[in-house]
This record gives C-alpha cells, structure tokens and sequence, in this order.
C-alpha cells in the first residue's frame, strides 16, 4: 500500500467517521445535489405547506389545497414538470418545517416564512424571494377608543409565546417608554378567543393574520386595526442552500408571476400575449424570443405555464386574499413599484 | 290447613293483603327529596346552591345546543340564519363531518372500507374481550389484523395473505416445538415465519396486479378521527405482549435481559411522549435517505408503542410483585418449567390484578393520539385545528367543533372503562 493509497483510505475513514457523526448534515447535502432532477424523476414536486392558515394555505371540502402560498407551489410544479397538480402538499408545523427542508423530505417550503438573517445564513437555507410583505400590527375594539398604538400604555396585550412578535412588542413599548401588561396565548385560535372574551385589550400579531382574524368575528365593524406597524415580516418561499441550480429556477417562477403582473399578462390573455407582442420583454418572458428557458435548464415556455397555472401574482392576490374575500386584504405594500407598492421583479433578459 | 277449621270458623283468609302505600311523609318522592336533598340545614342550603348553578349551566348552554343550525354553508350564513340569536353552528359538522372522521385525503367513495373494518373489529375483538363467547372466534380475530389492513391501505392483497401465511407457518413451527422447550420453538417459530415473509415478498412482487382489487391509499392520506382509532387500537395492542415482556424481564435473573429491559423501561418512561414523536416525525428523516423514509405512521406507531408498552410493563410488574410468593412456589412444587408457570399460574393472576392499571394506560394513550396533531399529522384534533378553521367558510368556530371531537372521545373512553368493569366482576373469583 502507497502513501497516496493510504492517505486516501485514511481520509475515507475520516468521511465514513464524519458522515456518521453528520448523518443530518450530509443527509441534507446528498438532498441537495441536484434537486430538479429529484422532482424530475418522480414526478412530482414535494411542496411545504402549513397545516391550514385561513387564505394562505388550506384544503378545501373536496380536500384540495388552495391559497397564497399554495398558488406558489403550483407554479413551480408547472413551470418544472408542466402540471400544475403534480404537487405532493407536506403539511408542515412551525416547528418541523425547517428540519423537513432540511432533510429533503420537502424540496421548496412556501409557508408563510419570515425571511432573517439567521434562518438564511446559519440554518442554511436561501429564501429566493418575498411573495408577502407583512408587518406585525394591532387590533382593538372600537369601543376602546384607541386611534394609535402609542396610546396603549398600560394596556393588557395578548400575544403568541415563543415568536418574533413577542420580542417586537417588547421593542416597541420600550421604545417608546410606555408600559403594558402580557397575557400569553399559545395559538392564533386561542389569542382570538381570548381577545374577544375581553382577556386583553388589544391582540397583536402579522397584519394579515390579524385582517384575517377580523374577519371571522361575528361583528367585524366593532374592532379596528392600529395604523402603526411595528415590524417587519418579510414572508417568502424557501429552498435548501448549496442547489443553487434550483434556488434559481424557483426565484424566476415567482420573479415571473411579479413580472407578469407589471406587464399586463393574466391567465386570461396569456395566449393572446404569447402569440402576438410587441413588448420584447414579454417575448422572452413567453418563450418566443430568446433563450431564457434553456439558461436554468427548463423548456421555453415555463414561464407561460407558471403563469397560466393559477394565473399572475396580482390574481393570485386577488382570488385567495385580496379585498373581495372574507380575509379582505389590501395591496398595501405588496402592490407593484409601479402602484407604489414594493414588488420589483427583475428584469428578464 | 283449612280444612281444619272449615267447621268452626266462617271465613278465613288464604292470601295475604295487597302491600299498601306509606303514608306519604314516610315514603316515596316527598321522602327521596327530604332525605336526599334536604336532610340538614346546611345540606338544603347546598342544595339549592347546586340548583341554581345546574340552571346558570343549562340556561347558559341549552338555547345554544337546541337551537343550532344544521344546514348553512359557512360560518357568516350561519350568523345570518341566526340573526342575533344564540345558537351553535353544527353545519360545520354536517358539511365536514367525512373530514372529521377520515381525513381530508381518503377517497371519499372509499369510506366504506375503514367502516368496515371498524365493524369487523368489534367481531374481531368479541372473543378476546368475553371469554364466554366460543374459542373458535379466534381465529377471526387471528386473521383481523391483515384483513383490516389491507381495507384500510388497499393495494395489491399479496402483501397481507403473505404476512398472514408466514404468522400461520411460524405458529405450527411453535406449537411442534413447544413440547421440548418454549424458547426453541419460539426461536424455531420467527425463522419459519421470516423465511416465509421473505420467499412471499419476492413472490407477491411477481405477482402485482396491474389494477388492485382495492385503491391503494397511502398511509399519509389518512386522517380523522379513524387516524386516532387506528392509532389507539395498534398502539395497546401491540404494546400489551410487549409490556408483558418487558415485566417478565425486568424480574429475571439473568443480568443482561434484566439490564436491557430496566434501561428501556427508565429511559422511555423518563421522556415525555411529544418527544418522542418529534424524534419519529423530524429526527428519523434524517437518518433515512431521502426518500425511501420509513412510513410516518409506522414511526409514529413505533413510538407510541414503545412509550405505552414501558407504562403496562410497570404496571404488569406491580401486578407480578402482588401476587404472594407461595403461587411461585406452588407452581415449581408441581413441576412446571418457567413458560408452564408464568402461562398457566402466574400471568392469569398477574394480569387479572392489573386490569384497572392496564384500563388506565390504554384509556390515556388513546386520548394521548392527539398528539400527533403536533407533528402534522391530520388526526381529528389536526383536521379542526389546521384545515377546518383555516379555511375561510369556517373560520372562527370552536366550541362545536371540539365538543363533536370530545363527544367522540368520551363514547369511547366511557365504553372502554365500562367494560373493564364488567370484566372486573366477571373476574372476581375471591370472596370479600
């Protein structure tokens, strides 16, 4: 046995040791090689979800998914395997949706998931985009007579245990050298109970959360939204870091959709779009000019099947959480650059 | 007797009056009502106390209950309907009721299949549980477990006929050996069985259908109500031999079988049942490839079972430990081995002492099922709490939806706890 021999065989060891020792890590880097050929090869896409979030997520009667980050999902399914129903929906809990990216049980996670620093650097995942801007917000009942969350001094406050909004309260109240009183809730459910059976004076949470709360109430009008948002919650799908071949591919489906939005393309005029443009942008966007499909490994019309899927980002809004639904949210930040909103989608060339 | 007197008196009576009625101080309701409700001063005042509060309770509730509404589509044409008055809103119940029992994934024109096998289950489990019905309904019993298998999850019916066929083979083996020496025939036994369920794997794949006789469902599809049944059901009864085991060994003699089973017992009953079925759900899929992870209902049924197993093992053991020592000796003065004692002399007793403990276990580790709401499973706890109130029609109602499911639960639990009453009694050979 040679040198060179040897020290290979040593160092095979020394992966075999280490390889036992990480079993987790290098489950997730094996996971991690090459994603699309993975979903490519079964044929259907392993999408994270939530276990039901009114608007968002949530199967229906018949048990189909439908919602938000649903829509998100299906897209990607169409964009990569050309079926907007080759997804596998994996319900996912606040505490078991990182490991399950982790592990390659899931290969994109689209449950409303605050992008920060930590969750993107050191539990190593790549957030490839935000589809929701949300902010951590508070409701009171009218009758409390409250116009600005600076008035709340002294106020008994329900909030969830364990989340980022807990800690922003605490920020914001200090900051601003006013006092309150918490009483702690475990889930959304009981925060909603809680508040109405007159336990706290204001509930806060993300402002999504607290529309959509709102408006399950038996007299909505009794109760206001504060105007002041006191955090940032920067929601976004996710993917596991070092595919950065997939990372790409699911960043552009969701660039498309914001794209198509800014551009005018809707599911309905897709094909008339397609057929005949003047717009070179949408040209290439369609797949009728360029090559922007071949670049990250997809055919040329992924992006038309992205859209025509569950249509574009602003229909998408529309039909699961914009203002004629129950939930009845406004476009606020999440309207387009153009709308004064803040969705910017790069540019496809 | 009156032919004596037949001459002498006129008139004498042959039967006894009709008992009359007490007055009514002394007897009936005026009588129930003032011994039981106000035989003392300070017992009338709690009586009257209690009533007020019985009305507070039932004011507050029955207008709700009565007058609930069974046919609207949302939560919002609930309100309408109601329009200011109280009233539940059970249409929820009545809209996702197959959700609430199956899950939301199971074929809806397959419900009949877990339906079935629930019915099937009370004949499978009639001659266990009265040990007056004929023996010969064991054998249905023996072949439950695969046939309800195979209606729940469908697929090719290789698969269960071959698991079946490998128990049966591995149970002649046993009951050839068992003359000679119980752990040779129980060793001889699992060689058997494996070597069938190895020969019919290889088999049953040749001869996969190209359309199974019934759909197959993948276990992540299941879901409700029948999720916790199911759960609840396998969990006992896999983990009562197992809990058997490990009581047996926890008193033996021989050091490294006494070893494995304390370590066992101590570690799994030192570690709350949540984590365990984290472990199950998040840890587990790391150690498999992606993939080709084990099932998550077999992990989490390999959890549970270990957890409840450990709890009847301990309870077992106290049962063992009542038992005096003199049953021992009585059993080695006639000459049994070890096997002949414990089947014959010492379990029966053990056990019999031990069915209020075991009753115990079994009525918490069904509730505790819940639990895997936690990890994402949709059982009927996870069903209301993520896709029912997530979904916009429904959004906001609690109290109908967790009352159904507790419903559920008690119906249940209140059977189970009734019949280890019965079977108390029915038990009881002692005179006290």
């Amino acid at each position: 046995m040679n040198v060179a021999d040897y020290q290979e065989e040593v160092k095979m060891k020394k992966t075999v040791i280490f390889g036992a020792l990480t079993v987790a890590g290098l489950a997730a880097g094996a996971a991690g090689a090459a994603t699309l050929d993975d979903v490519k090869a079964r044929g259907k896409l392993n999408c994270g979800v939530t276990t039901g979030l009114a608007g968002f997520a949530a199967p229906n009667a018949n048990g189909e998914w439908e919602g938000f980050d649903v829509a998100v999902c299906r897209a990607v399914a169409a964009a990569v395997l050309g079926d907007k129903n080759a997804v596998e929906f994996v319900p996912t809990t606040g505490k078991t949706r990182f490991t399950a990216l982790a592990s390659g049980e899931i290969d994109f996670l689209a449950r409303n998931t605050t992008w920060t620093f930590s969750r993107d650097t050191d539990l190593k995942f790549d957030f490839i985009g935000i589809n929701y801007y949300d902010g951590q917000g508070f409701m009171v009942p009218k009758a409390l007579g409250v116009s600005s969350a600076k008035d709340l001094d002294g106020a008994t406050v329900c909030i969830q245990t364990g989340t980022t909004t807990e800690l922003n309260l605490a920020d914001f109240f200090r900051k601003n050298g006013i006092e309150y009183e918490p009483v702690p809730v475990e889930t959304n459910a009981e925060g909603q109970q809680q508040y109405l059976a007159g336990a706290c004076d204001t509930y806060t949470t993300d402002a999504s959360g607290l529309a959509a709360t709102r408006a399950t109430f038996e007299n909505p009008d009794e109760h206001v939204l504060l105007p002041e948002i006191i955090s940032k919650e920067p929601l976004g799908p996710l993917v596991r870091h070092g595919d950065n071949d997939w990372g790409d591919i699911t960043r552009w489906v969701l660039n498309a959709l914001i794209a198509a939005e800014e551009l005018g393309i809707t599911s309905a005029n897709i094909e008339e779009m397609a057929g005949n443009t003047n717009n070179p942008e949408v040209a290439r966007l369609m797949g009728t000019e360029g090559t922007l499909g071949e670049m990250i490994g997809l055919d040329a019309e992924w992006a038309k099947r992205a859209i025509m899927a569950e249509g574009n980002y602003g229909e998408i809004f529309a039909k699961n959480i914009g203002e004629e639904t129950p939930i009845g949210l406004a476009r606020g930040l999440n309207a387009q650059w153009t709308d004064g909103g803040l969705l910017y989608a790069p540019p496809f060339r | 007797m009156s032919d004596t007197h037949a001459e002498s008196i006129a008139f004498v009576r042959e039967s006894s009056l009709p008992p009359a009625a007490p007055p009514e101080k002394v007897g009936g309701p005026f009588k129930w009502v003032k011994d039981n409700l106000f035989p003392t001063w300070a017992n009338a005042i709690l009586t009257i106390v209690a009533l007020y509060f019985l009305y507070l309770l039932l004011s507050g509730s029955l207008p709700w209950l009565l007058n609930g509404v069974w046919n609207a589509s949302s939560l919002s044409e609930c309100r309408e309907i109601l329009d200011g008055a109280t009233g539940a809103c059970f249409s929820v119940i009545s809209e996702r009721w197959h959700q609430l029992l199956f899950g939301f994934k199971y074929p809806s024109d397959q419900y009949w299949r877990p339906t079935l096998a629930l019915v099937l289950l009370f004949l499978a489990v009639a001659p266990v549980l009265f040990i007056d019905l004929p023996r010969k309904l064991l054998i249905f019993t023996g072949i439950y477990p695969f046939l309800a298998f195979w209606l729940i999850w469908g697929g090719p019916i290789w698969g269960p006929v071959f698991a079946l066929l490998g128990v049966i083979v591995g149970y002649m083996v046993y009951a050839r050996l068992v003359h000679n020496s119980f752990a040779k025939a129980l060793a001889g036994g699992i060689v058997a069985a494996a070597i069938v369920w190895y020969v019919g794997g290889i088999i049953g794949d040749a001869l996969r259908p190209a359309r199974p006789l019934l759909e197959a469902v993948p276990s992540r599809d299941l879901g409700g109500f029948m999720l916790n049944m199911m759960l609840g059901i396998t969990c006992v009864s896999l983990s009562l031999p197992i809990g058997i085991a490990l009581a047996l060994g926890r008193q033996s003699h021989l050091p490294i079988v006494k070893g494995i089973c304390v370590v066992f017992i101590e570690f799994v009953r030192g570690v709350p049942l949540i984590t365990l079925l984290f472990v199950a759900n998040v840890m587990l899929a790391y150690f498999f490839p992606p993939g080709s992870g084990v099932d998550l209902f077999i992990r989490v049924v390999i959890m549970i079972t270990m957890f409840s197993s450990a709890y009847i093992a301990e309870v077992i053991r106290g049962g063992l430990a009542a038992l005096p020592k003199g049953q021992y000796e009585a059993a080695d003065s006639l000459g049994l081995d070890y096997p002949q004692a414990m089947r014959l002399i010492i379990l029966p007793q053990a056990l019999k002492i031990s069915i209020p403990g075991i009753v115990n276990i079994a009525v918490g580790l069904f509730k505790d099922t819940t639990l895997v709401s936690v990890i994402s499973l949709f059982d009927i706890i996870g069903m209301i709490r993520g896709p029912i109130l997530a979904s916009t029609d429904w959004n906001g109602v609690y109290w109908e939806l967790f009352l159904f499911a507790s419903v559920l639960f008690f119906i249940v639990c209140y059977g189970i706890s009734q019949y280890s009453q019965w079977l108390e009694r029915r038990l009881a050979t002692d005179h006290r």
